[in-house]
């Protein structure tokens, strides 16, 4: 399967709920969505669903409230693709 | 000491305009937003014909933010918010991005019911056990303040943000929420207005009812006949109309163009006692609305010089007319001109009464009197009680001084406002 590099894809995935763009030109894997780039809380769970739909992964509860930065996100994309 | 309200803003999202300018020429010109309705011919509705706003892409993005129509599937809050802004900029008021919010500007503005394609949507997922794939604004937009609260947001209001509803009085109503805020003191400045979603989850229940015309399915423009002899039944609209009011003070002193001050109304109900129902008025309380409207108003009967009625297309105008008579004791050619709007663009139900009040207020300002389409047959019931020409068919360029705006709905539920051409 030709996978996109997970972070380009992620990033491709936030920036239409991304408020900061100034942060999100500025993006790493320590950046925060709520505090750096004032993603409403509200839109993570799109983000989330997009992310499911983008990579044909599922992303269950416990997971879904880790995802609160970039690293983390990776992280469970990369989990949850290994287990696939 | 009570404020005087004006009002210096108008929005409109009708099926035969969109946006004042559009709007006005058409009614003026007995322009027809009906057509047949592909969707409903597939669903085997009784009545096939429609009055949908007609809106482009392009409009909406003025509007929403991409991010903002993702999954958005709420018509009622797309022509709100298009009636609400263009009326809030129409006043001549900016939307600011201030921390803090404008606490004394709010909105009172209704609907019968919020985004229900998203909630049909909605339910096939939950019962297909997807709950967790609505995604974050299946709430908001099927939440039946939805449309206040996104208008809320777009414009920062920090008065009372709030969805009215009471079926088809419901813009009527609203502006008379607004109207009562303002002149107590409670809030400088008010949006007010209805809408109402599209389409035949919201009009079906009227077509199991056979309320809707199933005679016009081939000529849908004239399928909407207020006060005709050959007046067959209901036409299905949709749209938005808005209308910013303001306590007199505040508009002069931002130097805001006034169309029109509002002098009273009146609402009321039937109690579904007498000949009230459900979905019957009860002619007592009818009468009684617009009396008191007069009386609260401080005006009398002689001093009306224009109706926009309620008059949508079925058997019972007539019996609109009786109640409009015999409230203002008034028969033959001293009866006020009257009109309606629904021969152009159907019953848009919750969102009648504001884009009627949008019509009421531009004759005023504008000194016309719109045509009565599809009346060529006025029924003879009606001419029993009121000179023919009182019903114009043609537009009428004239100064009116006071016109009477009213609407009735299911609940036996009535309201009635008295527009007044502004004089200091």
């Amino acid at each position: 399967m030709n996978n996109p590099e997970p972070f380009e894809k992620l990033k491709g995935i936030i920036k239409p709920y991304v408020k900061n763009q100034e942060a999100f030109e500025n993006i790493t894997e320590a950046t925060d969505f709520i505090n750096d780039l004032n993603i409403n809380s509200a839109n993570l769970v799109d983000i989330i669903l997009d992310i499911e739909e983008a990579f044909q992964i599922e992303i269950d509860n416990e997971s879904m409230e880790k995802m609160l930065n970039v690293k983390a996100a990776l992280d469970i994309i990369s989990d949850k693709l290994s287990e696939k | 000491m009570s404020k005087r309200v004006v009002i210096t803003g108008l929005g409109v999202v009708a099926p035969n305009g969109v946006g004042v300018p559009q709007f006005m020429h058409a009614i003026k010109n007995g322009i027809s937003g009906i057509r047949h309705d592909e969707e409903l011919e597939r669903l085997q509705f009784s009545s096939q014909i429609s009055g949908k706003p007609t809106i482009s892409e392009e409009l909406v993005l003025r509007y929403f933010t991409e991010l903002e129509l993702r999954n958005f599937k709420a018509t009622g809050i797309l022509y709100g918010m298009i009636a609400g802004i263009d009326a809030w900029k129409d006043a001549g008021l900016a939307i600011e991005q201030h921390t803090e919010p404008d606490w004394n500007s709010g909105t009172i503005f209704g609907t019968g019911t919020s985004g229900i394609e998203k909630f049909r949507e909605s339910i096939y997922k939950i019962d297909a056990l997807q709950t967790r794939s609505l995604g974050s604004t299946a709430v908001a937009q099927t939440m039946n303040s939805g449309i206040s609260a996104y208008l809320g947001g777009k414009l920062g209001l920090g008065n009372q943000v709030t969805t009215n509803s009471s079926a088809c009085t419901t813009g009527t109503e609203s502006i008379l929420m607004g109207y009562e805020r303002i002149k107590s003191g409670q809030a400088e400045r008010m949006l007010v207005g209805s809408t109402s979603d599209s389409g035949p989850y919201i009009w079906g229940g009227f077509d199991a009812m056979k309320i809707g015309t199933f005679k016009h399915n081939a000529t849908p423009e004239q399928g909407s006949r207020p006060m005709s002899a050959s007046a067959s039944g209901i036409v299905y609209g949709s749209g938005a109309g808005a209308l910013v009011l303001e306590s007199l003070d505040v508009a002069l002193e931002r130097k805001a163009r006034i169309y029109g001050e509002i002098i009273g109304g009146n609402l009321n109900s039937g109690g579904q006692r007498g000949i009230g129902t459900m979905t019957a008025p009860n002619s007592m309380a009818v009468q009684k609305c617009i009396a008191d409207a007069l009386k609260n108003s401080g005006v009398a009967a002689e001093e009306i010089s224009a109706i926009n009625g309620h008059l949508t297309a079925t058997s019972k105008d007539a019996v609109e007319i009786q109640n409009w008579s015999e409230a203002l004791g008034k028969t033959g050619t001293d009866f006020p001109y009257i009109n309606s709007i629904k021969s152009m663009i159907g019953h848009c139900l919750s969102a009648a009464g504001s884009i009627e009040s949008v019509a009421s207020v531009l004759q005023l300002y504008h000194g016309f009197i719109f045509p009565n389409s599809n009346c060529e047959d006025v029924h003879p019931e009606i001419t029993k009680i009121i000179d023919e020409s009182k019903i114009p068919r043609a537009v009428l360029e004239k100064e009116i001084s006071i016109i009477a705006k009213a609407s009735f709905g299911f609940g036996d539920v009535n309201g009635c406002i008295l527009f007044k051409k502004y004089q200091k």
